[in-house]
This record gives C-alpha cells, structure tokens and sequence, in this order.
C-alpha cells in the first residue's frame, strides 16, 4: 500500500506532550494539541464558574419572594454567567476541539500560524481574568450610583444594552471590564479564524479535496468565515462603547443625540451570527459521531455542507428578529421575520441527515452516541421554539420572558453543550490514550437529560404565562413556585451529572482501559496515528482516496473510492 | 495562495468590517446637529487632501519595494520602503496638525456627535496606519541587518504591502465619505 510521505520536520524542534513533562512545556507551549488540550481546560473552569453562577440564580429563584440575593448582586450573577456561557465556554470550547483536531483530521503537523494559535489561546484566558476581576476591581462607588457596594461586576446583561452600560446608569466600572474583557478574547477568537480558516485551505494532505475533508472541518472552515465577519461589529461597538464610558463621547447616549438602537443594531449584527458560531462546530461533531456509531456513512454529506454555507451566509440576514419589540416599522420587521424562518430550513436538512444515517445502520449505543442521540431531540426542540420567535407577534408576546431563557438553553445546552459531552467522549481516548468509563458515562447522560429537561422545560410554561427573565424574585403566582422550584431542582441535579462526568474523567484518566489508536473504529485520519498523537502528529498519513481513508485501508478489497466512482 | 497573503487577506476582509462600521457610524450621525463644530465647519478638505496624497503616493512607493526586491536589488529595495516610512510618517503629522486645530476651535472627542464619530474613525485609521509604519520599520531593520527576504521570509514583504493598500484604501473611502462630501 503506498504511503505518502510527510512534509518534512520543522527545523526549531517545538515543545511537546512527550518531549517534556514540565508546567512551561505548556505555558511555552505551541503545539496545537497541547494548546487545544488548554483550551478545554480552561474553558471547563469556567463553565465550573458559570455554573456556580446559574446555581445561584436557581436558588434565589426557588420561591417566590426570596432573598437569597441582593437585586443588583443578581443582576451581576446572571450578567456573568451569560457572558462567561457564551465568550468563554461554547465558542472557545469549540475552538479547542478544532484547535487539536482540525490538523489531525486533514493529516497536517500543525496549524498554520503555531505562534498565533498560543496567542489566540492566551488572549481567551487574560480576556476571562479581566472579565472577572471586575468584582474585585470594578467597584469604585461613585456618587448616586448603583454598583459599588456589591462588588463591580457588569450588571446590564449579556447583551449589555445602552444607554444601561453607559456611564450615568453603570456607574461602576463592571461595563468597562466587560468591555475590555471581550476585546481581548474576540481578538484572539478572531486570530483564532483566521489561523483555522488557514489551515485548512492550505494545509490538507494530497488527496484530501475539500469534498472529502471531514464535516466537521468542513463547520469549523464556515464558522471561520462567520466568525471574520461577526466578530468586528462586536469590536466596533465594544470601542464605541469605551469611547462613550471613558471619554465622555456620545455614540449611544440618546441625551446628546447619539443612538441606543444603533447598539442593538450592531450587537445584533454580531449575536445572531454567533449564535450560529455557538451550534456550527457541534453540528459537525455529530456529524463525526453518527455515521461511526451508525456504522454508515454520513448520508447526503454536501447538504451538510452545502446547508452549513447557507446558514452562514443567512445568520448575517436575520439579526434584528432580536429587535421585533423596538418599532422598527412592518416592512423592516417582516423581512427579517422571513429570513429567520427561511433559516429554518437549511437547519432542518441538517437534521434529516443524521436520522437517515442512523435509519438502517447498526447503531451503537455508546455514552458519546447517546449524547449524539439526545442532541437531536433537545436541538429540534429548541429550533422550534425558535422558529415561533421568527413570528412577530408571537416575539412581541413572549420576549424576555422565560421562554426566550428555555428555547436559548435547549438550542446552547441541549444542543451545543450535549455536541460537546458527546465529542468529548468520542475524542477523550485520542487525547489520553484512556477510555472514559461507560457506566459512569451512563449515569452522566442519564442525570443530564433528566436534570436538563426538569431544568428548562417548565420555563416554557413560565414564559407564556408571563414570568419576565432577569427579575430577582416573582410574587407568589399560582404554580409560578412550584414550576420553579421543580427548575431549581432540575439544575442541582445537572450540576450533580457534572461532578459524576469530572469524576469519570478523573478515575478514567488514573485507571480507565488503554484506548488504542482506534476504538470506535472510526475513518477519518486523526485515528491513524496513536493515542495520544505524538508531537508530530503522524508519521505517515494514509492516502485519502475517499472521505473514509481508513476505511479503504480496512477495506483493500472494497474501498469507497471504488464503489462511489 | 501563499499561506501568509492568504492569512493576511482574512483580516484585511475583517478590518473592512470594523471600518464600515465606523463610516456607518459617522454618516449616520451627520445631520445629527446637537450644536457646536461641526465637519462643515471645522474640517478644511484641500489642506488633509494635500497630506492624504502622501498616503495615497506610498502605495506606489510600496509597490516599488516589492518590485526591487524580486529583482534583486537591495538598495533600491530598501531607499523605497525608507521613502514608504517617510510618506506615512508626514500623513500622521498632518493628521496631528489637523487634530490640533480642530482642538483649537474647540472640538474634541467629546464635545458633540461629531467630534465622537469623527476621532474615533480617523483616530482607528491613524492607529492602523501606526501599526502598518512599525511593521514597515521590522522589516526595513531587518533588511539592513541583512536578512534576505527572498530565501527567508518570501511573502514577508507582499504580505504587509497588502495591508498597506488595505490602510491606503481605506482612507480614500474615509476621504471621500468625510471630505470630499464637504465640496459637493
């Protein structure tokens, strides 16, 4: 079988996982294992934190007339766990994945730009830290301003509308590390685009054409280009904000003349995108995971990517559905209305594709499938209810209640936070070397679908009877206690399913069962090289005559490139 | 594509939208009038078109280098990234000098919408141009300590002579939206 020979080694020897066991072997460290392996480290820190954060919400809101927390220390604690769920868990998280897999799967040594790759990381890390140092450093009381004595952490939501993040309204300097905060990481999430985008339009392994490139390299390649375009509306208006805050400017300030709207516009013409960026990368995992538990191959792989472009360049035509409340005019609210369903469609292709994989395959209920699994079910849920919002009297009736809170947690939890438990199941043994336990992988999923449903579920009946998110306490309503009393539990028992997942990660990597180099009998490239890879990935990358290489390689007699053409 | 253009390209694609954003952000204040300066009244288009044709002439200069250096010729190479450096460094200096006499009558950053959008865009601009003239200054160092870009760094010199078009093009969008709009 002819082999095709690697580019040839790089002539300044670059630290590694085996050359050097030492704490600087990472802190110095640019390879992109070593630098993705980080990157869900650091990222599961903080979803630790941001838990805690939604644990404290839960309890405050256990029943009715609580005070558990102050308002505005709850107006900080889910300010924060918004903003630390989003910037720096999903996203980075995703981007750690990609980050060590990307060069894998496409048979590359490395990504593009090592050097900006360990920027990119450290920049999400200094970001995170400077977002939450705001509470101790952020409280400067200021005259006639809230704030202050509770600490100085942001306190005007994930979206921080103006005029409430500016000055007169956010006295302390919570916006201002919030703002700070965000640049920093959006800049290294934009190096990070770039660097991936790179990557893989130049760095694939003869052979490997893009329609043959693994469909999550194909997510992660459009969710670069989104992420080009998303991330500089969110710099621009976090400058303009700081302009506004530390040089008494007048960019949103409707007093002086300036525009509130004209945020919401341009966070907007970020946050939708980025809703996409928060569920492109999962979409590919599962689109990793199916197949190889299907023992099928992906069925209609170019609607799965084909239909990814498509969202990406439709995420960028439906922002202001975010916006239906604030009297934009019917023809403005209408167009947007139709974009945000026409979205709709290529998503549900998507869906399609995994259940006609799965349709007529020997399916293997692994814990990583059965994250997969689950991930349909909770996803289309979430869809749904989105697709409700994309209908203007519908938005006008339900924004910012707890419908909005339980059709974003579906999508992001349900969805984009079950991808990734799925893929961390799928990958943990390439990583380590180790298996995750299936038992203990068992109870996690387990204990996270209940704990996620009892969670989120009532928050859809709380909605529509009108509980409004981001209040502090409720008046005793009729079942409005019950309904969130049964949440609260639900989240006590999600956070139970984390411990019992850190736990199995803990007992997995200490004794768990020697991995191989492929023990899903997957396909796809970064299972041809051992478990843990070493430094320089591969020694020599199979050839790529399919989108299945390791599949011809097990199958001489009857290799797909054979059979499809 | 070479990897480096290729990475550079990408954020070039990205900076476009951070600046449209800025210009949307100035046109859509314009007849905003809040009182106090205003472009019409402060802005003077024949003295910062004279200092933007330094600019515009160092995309030429620019080219040049690039040329020289595919053909070998060192010297020439390194007079045409100096010559580079030096149209940039006046276009900052006229821009300094238009700062200042907006300062005089009275219009900064925070006076009225104007003085808010106006800095904040051209002082973005001003930065890149900062950022583009240190990365002139690399390589111009480098190519004097006798780095041979054509063996070491083959895209080095391509790859930043792309930025700088992208920071000259986007003064001539800036240009035209801000001042060339005053005459008409």
């Amino acid at each position: 079988m002819s082999r095709i020979p690697l580019v040839p080694e790089s002539d300044i020897p670059l630290p590694g996982l085996r050359s050097d066991h030492g704490l600087l072997s990472w802190i110095a460290s640019v390879d992109h294992k070593q630098i993705g392996i980080m990157y869900l480290l650091a990222t599961l820190a903080f979803f630790l934190i941001g838990g805690i954060e939604a644990l404290f919400i839960r309890i405050q809101l256990a029943r009715p007339e609580n005070s558990f927390l102050a308002p505005d220390t709850y107006n900080q604690i889910f300010t924060m766990h918004g903003t630390t769920m989003i910037f720096l868990v999903v996203v980075p998280m995703l981007l750690g994945f990609a980050t060590y897999f990307v060069p894998l799967m496409i048979g590359a040594r490395d990504m593009a730009y090592p050097r900006l790759n360990a920027l990119s990381f450290w920049l999400l890390v200094f970001g995170g830290l400077l977002l939450y140092f705001s509470f101790v450093g952020g409280g400067q009381p200021v005259a006639g301003g809230a704030g202050g004595a509770n600490g100085g952490a942001p306190m005007a939501g994930w979206f921080s509308y103006a005029p409430l993040s500016e000055r007169p309204f956010s006295s302390s300097s919570g916006s201002d590390y919030w703002a700070l905060g965000l640049l920093a990481v959006g800049i290294g999430t934009l190096a990070g685009a770039i660097n991936l985008i790179v990557t893989i339009l130049r760095l694939r392994v003869p052979g490997m054409s893009l329609r043959r490139v693994p469909l999550f390299v194909w997510m992660v390649l459009v969710n670069g280009f989104i992420l080009l375009f998303a991330l500089p509306p969110l710099n621009a208006a976090l400058v303009m904000l700081l302009v506004d805050r530390q040089l008494n400017a007048h960019f949103f300030t409707p007093l002086t003349g300036g525009s509130a709207i004209m945020w919401q516009h341009y966070f907007w013409a970020f946050g939708h995108p980025e809703v996409y960026i928060m569920i492109l990368p999962a979409w590919g995992m599962i689109s990793e995971i199916i197949p190889v538990f299907s023992r099928k191959p992906i069925f209609g792989y170019e609607f799965v990517a084909g239909s990814s472009v498509a969202i990406g360049v439709l995420s960028f035509a439906v922002y202001a559905h975010h916006m239906f409340t604030v009297g934009l005019g019917h023809p403005f609210n209408a167009a947007f209305s139709a974009a945000s369903m026409l979205i709709a469609i290529p998503t549900g292709i998507k869906i399609f594709n995994w259940i006609a994989t799965m349709w007529g395959g020997k399916i293997r209920f692994t814990t990583s499938m059965l994250f997969a699994v689950a991930f349909i079910i909770l996803f289309t849920i979430g869809g749904i209810s989105g697709v409700t919002f994309a209908m203007v009297p519908i938005d006008w009736q339900m924004t910012d209640t707890y419908y909005v809170v339980a059709h974003f947690h579906y999508v992001l939890f349900g969805g984009t936070v079950f991808a990734i438990f799925a893929g961390v199941y799928y990958w943990f043994p390439k990583m380590t070397g180790k298996l995750l336990s299936e038992k203990w992988g068992k109870w996690h999923f387990w204990l996270m679908f209940i704990g996620f449903n009892l969670t989120f579920f009532v928050q859809h009946i709380l909605g529509i009877v009108g509980m409004p998110r981001r209040v502090y306490t409720y008046p005793d309503l009729p079942g409005w206690g019950t309904m969130n009393l049964i949440s609260t539990i639900g989240a006590f028992v999600l956070a139970f399913a984390v411990l019992v997942f850190i736990g199995n990660v803990l007992v997995s990597l200490w004794r768990g069962q020697p991995a191989g180099d492929n023990p899903w009998d997957a396909w796809t490239l970064e299972w041809a090289t051992t478990s843990p890879p070493p430094v320089y990935n591969f020694e020599q990358v199979p050839p790529v005559r399919s989108r299945r290489p390791l599949y011809d390689l097990a199958h001489p007699d009857n290799p797909d490139w054979k059979r499809n053409r | 594509m070479e990897k480096n253009k290729l990475g550079v390209l990408l954020l070039i694609g990205s900076e476009a939208i951070f600046f449209l954003l800025l210009i949307v952000a100035y046109v859509s204040f314009r007849n905003v009038d809040t009182g106090g300066p205003t472009a019409v009244s402060s802005l003077d288009p024949l003295v910062t078109g004279i200092f933007s044709l330094f600019l515009f002439s160092s995309s030429f200069t620019i080219w040049r280098a690039g040329k020289s250096l595919l053909q070998g010729r060192r010297a020439a190479f390194q007079g045409w990234l100096l010559a580079t450096i030096l149209l940039g460094l006046v276009f900052l200096a006229g821009q300094a000098y238009e700062w200042r006499s907006l300062f005089a009558q009275g219009a900064t950053i925070n006076t009225n919408l104007f003085g808010t959008t106006f800095f904040t865009l051209t002082g973005f601009h001003g930065l890149h141009v900062l950022a583009g003239l240190t990365a002139l200054a690399i390589i111009l160092g480098m190519g004097r300590a006798g780095v041979d870009f054509q063996t070491a760094h083959p895209a080095a010199v391509e790859s930043l002579s792309l930025y700088w078009h992208f920071v000259d093009v986007v003064w001539v969008v800036i240009f035209g939206v801000v001042y060339v709009t005053l005459l008409v």
